[in-house]
C-alpha cells in the first residue's frame, strides 16, 4: 500500500462524482443527434444539480425522518460503490473491503432506501414507482452477479479490481462466456439506470414512470443528491462494464504515476464511446410496456446464465 | 460424572434453571406480575448465561455424563462438543431478547392463564437446549416431543380461536410425522447392535444401502421440522396463530434445532456422507428457497409473509448443507469446512434477523390489533422504536452489507464459486447454476422486506385506529434492541465469528478455514482466492460519505426546509387507499410467478356499480399432495369404521377372538 495507490483512489472516486453529470450530458446530447433534435449543453446536468442546490426544500409534510435520510445513503452507497470500480486503476486500496459481491450489495442498499423512501410519503405513484423499480431490480440483480460470476470463474477471484487485472493482461482471446454475459450486461445497465427500453429517464407520464415516480415527492438539495446518485450509478455500471469486458487502457497493478495520467483519458475516450452506444441503443428500440420489462429481465438473466454454462462447458 | 464447574453441567444446570423457573409460574399462575416482571427476566438471564457458557467452552475438549434420571436401568447420556456449543450459544443469546420483549407483551390474561403459558415457555427452552445436549436416541427422542408438545401448546396458547386449534394440529402431526422417520432412522443407525446411545451409532458400520435410507429418513424427519418442501405447510399456519415472542423462538431457534439434527445425523452419526446424498437436500433446498420467498411476496397478513420468509430461509439453509456433504464427499474438505460455516453463519443470523422481525410484528400487533397489511400503515409516525429497530432486521434478512444476512450470503456464494471444481461431469455444471437460484432468491428477498416495512411503517395509515398505536414499552424496545445489537455485530465482526464457527467444523469435519495471520476486521476465508470482506471498512466509508456530503449541503448551501401537503398533481382528494395495498404490492410477483400459485380472482365488470375486487392465492401443495393423502386416510379409516359398533358385547366379543387367536400362536 503505497502513496500512489491512495493517489489512485482518490483521482477515482473525484473522476467518478465530476464526470458522472458529465457522461449523463454525453449520452443525453448523443441520443438529441442520433434523433434529430438539437442537443442541449452536455453540461446541462452541472446547471441542475447547482439550480437544484440552492433552492429551498419543500417537504410533504408527513415524510418521517427516513424519508430526508435516504438521499444521503442513496449517494453515499453510490460514492462507496465508486471506490471499488477500478475505473482509473486496479491497485486500489479499498478494494479489499469489499468485492463485487459486496459491490451489488451496495446497488442494493441504493435501492432499496430509495423504494422505501418513495412509499413513505404514501402516494400512489410513490408506491407504484417503488413496486416497479423493485420488480425490474430483482431481476437485475441476480443477473449482475451472474455477469459477475462468470468473470469471476474466468479469473478466479470475486474482487473486481483484480477481476479487470487478470483479464486485462491475457492474450486478448474472444470469450465466448464472456459475449454472452456482454449482452446480459448492456441489458441490466439499461433496466437499472432507467433508460429505454426499461423505462424512459425524459417522461414524467404515469403508464411508464419507474424512477422519475420515486422521487416526485424530493426537491431542492434531496432531489440534487438522488439526481447526482442516479448519474453516479450509471457511470459506475458503465465503469463496471469497462472493468469486465474492455480492461484496457486503465493502470493495471502498480504502474507508476504515468499509466496513472494516461488513464484519464482513456477513461474518457471508453466513456465518449459507451456514451454514443448507450444513446445509440436507446435510439433504436421502444420503450416496453411495463408488464414487459420482466420478460426483458428474465432475458438478461437467463443470457447470463447462459454465459455461465458456456463457460463451464467450454471452459473458456 | 463431570466435574461440577464442566462447562457442562454448567449448561445442564442452566436448563434445569429453565424448568424451574417455568414451574414457579404455577404457585399463582393468574399472576401476569410475576410472570413479566420476575420470570421471564430471569428467563432472558438464564439465557444470556448459557450462550455465554457455551461460547466461552469452545476451545474445550468434548464432554460426556451419564444422567441417572428417568426410567430404571435406561440413564440419559449427554454431551458437550463444538457444534452442541454453536447451537446453546444461539439457543441462549437469541431467546434471550425473545423472552426480554416477552416480559413486556404478554400483558392481560388471554388464553392460556400467564403462569401456565411461563412454564410451557421455559420448557419449550429448556427441552430446546437438551435436544442439543443429548448423546442417545432415547433423550434425543424425549426432549424432541418434550419440544414438540410445549411447543403446540403454546401455538394454541388463544385456544378459544378455531382456526388456532387447526393450525396447532396440523403443526402437532407434522411434529409427529417427523418424530417417527427420525426415530427410524435413529432405528437403522444402530446397525444391529441394539445400543442406542450416539456413541454406538457412531461406532457401527452400516452398507451404503441402509446408510442412504437413515440419511434419507433424517432428512424428511428434521425436514419436516424445518419446513423443506414439501412439509413446509405448518409454518404458515402455525407461526401466525402463536403470539409473537413463540413465533420468534419457533422461527429463530427451534427451526435451527432440525438444523442440528441434519448436521448430527450426516457428519456425526453416520459419519461419512456419500457426495450424491448432497443433490438431493441441495436441489430440495433451492426450490424450497424459490417457492418460499415468491410466496412471502405475495402474502396479506404479516406473520404469513414471515413465515414464508422463513421457508426461503430454511432453502438457503439446506442448499448449505448440500454443497457440503457433495464438497466433503469428493473429498474437498476445506470447501466443505466453508459451505458448513455458511450454514452456521446463517442459522445464527436468522435466529436473531427472524427474531427481530416477529417480535416486530408483535409490537405493531400489540400496538394496532391487526395483523393484515391491508390495515395498517405510516406506524413509523406512530411507533419510531419498533420502526427504526425492525428496519434494521429488514435490511439485514434482505441481505444488504453491512448487516448479517450478507456475511452468510457472501460466504455460500464464495463457496458456489468453488462447485464446478467438483470431480464428477455434468455434476461440476449444474452445480453453479444454484448460485443464480440463491442470487435470485436473496433478490426477491429484498423485495419481500421492502413490502414488508413499507407497508406496515411507512405511507400513510390505512386505518383511522391506527392514529392511537403505541410504541414499544422498556422491556420490549430491550427485547429489539438485544436481537438488532446481535444483527449488526454479526455482521460487522465477521472473521471472529468464522473463527468460532471453525471450532465446530474442525471437529465435525476435521477442517476449518484458516484465518491465522489475517486483520481482525477483515475477512478472507479463501486464501488462495484474494477475496475478502471488510465490512467495519465499508460501514466507516459509507458513513463518512454521508456525513461528509450532509456537513458539505449543511454549510454550503444553508436553505431552509419547508414543510408542505403531499403534492396531489392537483387532484385535491388524496387517501390512503390510493396507496398500493400488500395485494397491490406483490401484483408482478403473481404476475411473472403464476404457475407457482393456485389462484381464484374475481375481476369485476368496468360497468359494475359496487365493484368488488377479490384475489385468493394459494399454495398447490395442499391440492396436488396433502388433501389427496387426506382424503386416501379418510377412506382407509372409513373403510375399516364397520369395527366400530358402539356395543360392549362386540367389544367383547373382539377380546375373546383375541385371546384364542393369541392362545392358538402361542401352543
Amino acid at each position: 500500500m503505497n502513496a500512489l495507490a491512495w493517489l489512485t483512489q482518490f483521482l477515482e472516486v473525484l473522476a467518478a462524482l465530476v464526470l458522472a453529470p458529465l457522461f449523463l450530458g454525453w449520452v443525453n446530447a448523443c441520443r438529441a443527434w442520433l434523433q434529430n433534435r438539437r442537443a442541449p449543453s452536455v453540461l446541462l446536468p452541472y446547471h441542475g444539480i447547482r439550480k437544484l442546490f440552492h433552492k429551498d426544500a419543500v417537504i410533504a409534510e408527513r415524510a418521517s425522518p427516513l424519508f430526508r435520510l435516504a438521499p444521503y445513503v442513496v449517494f453515499g452507497a453510490m460514492v462507496a460503490a465508486a471506490a471499488v470500480i477500478p475505473s482509473m486503476g486496479t491497485g486500489l486500496p479499498f478494494r479489499s473491503a469489499a468485492d463485487a459481491i459486496a459491490l451489488v450489495g451496495l446497488l442494493a442498499i441504493a435501492r432499496a432506501f430509495m423504494s422505501l423512501a418513495a412509499m413513505d410519503i404514501g402516494t400512489a405513484f410513490g408506491t407504484l414507482g417503488a413496486r416497479r423499480e423493485m420488480m425490474v431490480g430483482f431481476l437485475a440483480e441476480p443477473a449482475l452477479l451472474m455477469v459477475i460470476f462468470v468473470a469471476s470463474l474466468l479469473s478466479a477471484t470475486t474482487a473486481l479490481p483484480l477481476i479487470a487485472e487478470r483479464l486485462a493482461v491475457q492474450d486478448l482471446a474472444l470469450y465466448p462466456s464472456l459475449a454472452f454475459t456482454a449482452v446480459a450486461f448492456t441489458m441490466v445497465l439499461l433496466a437499472e439506470n432507467a433508460r429505454i427500453p426499461v423505462d424512459n429517464p425524459a417522461t414524467h407520464l404515469e403508464l411508464t414512470m419507474i424512477h422519475e415516480a420515486m422521487l416526485l415527492e424530493y426537491s431542492a438539495r434531496h432531489l440534487a443528491l438522488m439526481e447526482w446518485a442516479a448519474a453516479l450509478k450509471l457511470f459506475n455500471y458503465a465503469c463496471i462494464g469497462f472493468a469486465l469486458f474492455v480492461p484496457w487502457g486503465a493502470s493495471i497493478g502498480e504502474t507508476g504515476i504515468g499509466a496513472l495520467a494516461l488513464s484519464l483519458p482513456a477513461l474518457l475516450g471508453k466513456l465518449g464511446v459507451a456514451g454514443l452506444w448507450l444513446a445509440l441503443l436507446e435510439t433504436v428500440s421502444a420503450k416496453l410496456r411495463v408488464f414487459r420489462a420482466p420478460e426483458f429481465m428474465a432475458t438478461a438473466f437467463m443470457f447470463a446464465v447462459l454465459g455461465l454454462l458456456v463457460h463451464l462447458l467450454l471452459g473458456a | 460424572m463431570a466435574p461440577i464447574d464442566s462447562p457442562l453441567t454448567l449448561s445442564l444446570a442452566l436448563l434445569a434453571c429453565w424448568a424451574v423457573v417455568g414451574a414457579v409460574g404455577l404457585l399463582r399462575p393468574h399472576s401476569v406480575a410475576l410472570v413479566r416482571r420476575v420470570l421471564f427476566p430471569l428467563g432472558a438471564l438464564i439465557g444470556v448465561g448459557l450462550a455465554i457458557v457455551a461460547a466461552l467452552s469452545l476451545a474445550e475438549p468434548v464432554e460426556h455424563a451419564t444422567l441417572h434420571v428417568g426410567l430404571p436401568d435406561l440413564p440419559m447420556h449427554v454431551r458437550l462438543d463444538n457444534l452442541s456449543r454453536v447451537f446453546l450459544a444461539l439457543l441462549g443469546s437469541a431467546s434471550a431478547g425473545v423472552s426480554l420483549f416477552a416480559a413486556g407483551y404478554f400483558r392481560k390474561g388471554e388464553g392460556t392463564a400467564p403462569g401456565v403459558l411461563g412454564l410451557q415457555y421455559h420448557l419449550f427452552l429448556a427441552s430446546m437446549g437438551f435436544v442439543l445436549v443429548a448423546d442417545d436416541a432415547y433423550a434425543f427422542m424425549v426432549a424432541w416431543e418434550t419440544m414438540a408438545l410445549t411447543s403446540y401448546f403454546l401455538v394454541t396458547a388463544q385456544h378459544g380461536i378455531p382456526e388456532i386449534r387447526s393450525a396447532g394440529f396440523l403443526y402437532l402431526l407434522m411434529a409427529h410425522v417427523g418424530a417417527i422417520a427420525i426415530l427410524l432412522s435413529f432405528g437403522i443407525l444402530q446397525g444391529g447392535t441394539w445400543l442406542f446411545s450416539f456413541d454406538a451409532m457412531r461406532a457401527s458400520t452400516l452398507s451404503t444401502p441402509w446408510a442412504t435410507a437413515a440419511f434419507l429418513l433424517a432428512l424428511f424427519g428434521f425436514g419436516a421440522k424445518a419446513g423443506l418442501l414439501p412439509l413446509h405447510v405448518w409454518l404458515p399456519e402455525a407461526h401466525p396463530a402463536a403470539p409473537s415472542p413463540v413465533s420468534a423462538l419457533m422461527s429463530g431457534v427451534m427451526l435451527k434445532t432440525a438444523i442440528y439434527g441434519v448436521l448430527r445425523v450426516t457428519f456425526d452419526l453416520i459419519g461419512d456422507p456419500l457426495w450424491w446424498w448432497g443433490l438431493i437436500p441441495l436441489a430440495l433446498g433451492l426450490a424450497t428457497a424459490i417457492f418460499g420467498v415468491v410466496f412471502a411476496a405475495v402474502q396479506t397478513d404479516m406473520k404469513r409473509l414471515l413465515a414464508y420468509s422463513s421457508v426461503e430461509n430454511i432453502g438457503v439453509l439446506f442448499t448449505g448443507i448440500g454443497l457440503a456433504i457433495v464438497f466433503h464427499g469428493v473429498g474437498m474438505t476445506e470447501l466443505a469446512a466453508l459451505a458448513l460455516i455458511a450454514v452456521l453463519y446463517h442459522s445464527l443470523n436468522h435466529a436473531f434477523m427472524k427474531s427481530l422481525l416477529f417480535l416486530g410484528t408483535g409490537a405493531v400487533l400489540h400496538a394496532t390489533g391487526e395483523r393484515n397489511l391491508g390495515r395498517l400503515g405510516g406506524l413509523i409516525h406512530r411507533m419510531p422504536w419498533a420502526a427504526w429497530l425492525t428496519l434494521v432486521g429488514v435490511l439485514a434478512i434482505a441481505g444488504l452489507p453491512p448487516l448479517n444476512g450478507f456475511v452468510s450470503e457472501w460466504l455460500l456464494l464464495q463457496t458456489f464459486l468453488f462447485s464446478h471444481e467438483v470431480p464428477q461431469p455434468f455434476v461440476n455444471m449444474l452445480l453453479p447454476l444454484g448460485a443464480a437460484i440463491v442470487a435470485l432468491a436473496a433478490a426477491l428477498a429484498g423485495y419481500v422486506m421492502v413490502k414488508f416495512f413499507g407497508i406496515v411503517f411507512l405511507g400513510q395509515p390505512r386505518e383511522s385506529s391506527l392514529a392511537v398505536a403505541h410504541d414499544v414499552d422498556g422491556f420490549e424496545k430491550a427485547g429489539l434492541v438485544w436481537l438488532a445489537i446481535g444483527c449488526v455485530l454479526l455482521g460487522l465482526l465477521p472473521s471472529q465469528v468464522i473463527h468460532a464457527l471453525g471450532a465446530a467444523t474442525g471437529q465435525l469435519i476435521g477442517a476449518a478455514p484458516n484465518l491465522a495471520g489475517q486483520s481482525w476486521w477483515m475477512l478472507a476465508p479463501l486464501t488462495e482466492r484474494d477475496v475478502s470482506y471488510a465490512p467495519l471498512v465499508l460501514l466507516a466509508v459509507i458513513v463518512a460519505v454521508i456525513a461528509a456530503t450532509f456537513l458539505i449541503v449543511r454549510v454550503v448551501y444553508r436553505r431552509p426546509v419547508r414543510r408542505a401537503p403531499t403534492w396531489d398533481c392537483g387532484f385535491g382528494h388524496l387517501d390512503p387507499r390510493m396507496q398500493d395495498t400488500a395485494e397491490g404490492f406483490g401484483q408482478p410477483i403473481r404476475h411473472i410467478f403464476v404457475s407457482f400459485f393456485e389462484m381464484e380472482r374475481d375481476l369485476p365488470s368496468p360497468l359494475d356499480q359496487a365493484p368488488r375486487y377479490r384475489v385468493k392465492v394459494s399454495d398447490r401443495f395442499w391440492q396436488g399432495v396433502y388433501l389427496p393423502i387426506a382424503a386416501l386416510l379418510a377412506r382407509a379409516a372409513n373403510s375399516v369404521a364397520w369395527l366400530q359398533q358402539g356395543r360392549i358385547s362386540v367389544y367383547l366379543t373382539y377380546s375373546f377372538i383375541t385371546l384364542v387367536v393369541l392362545l392358538a400362536v402361542m401352543l
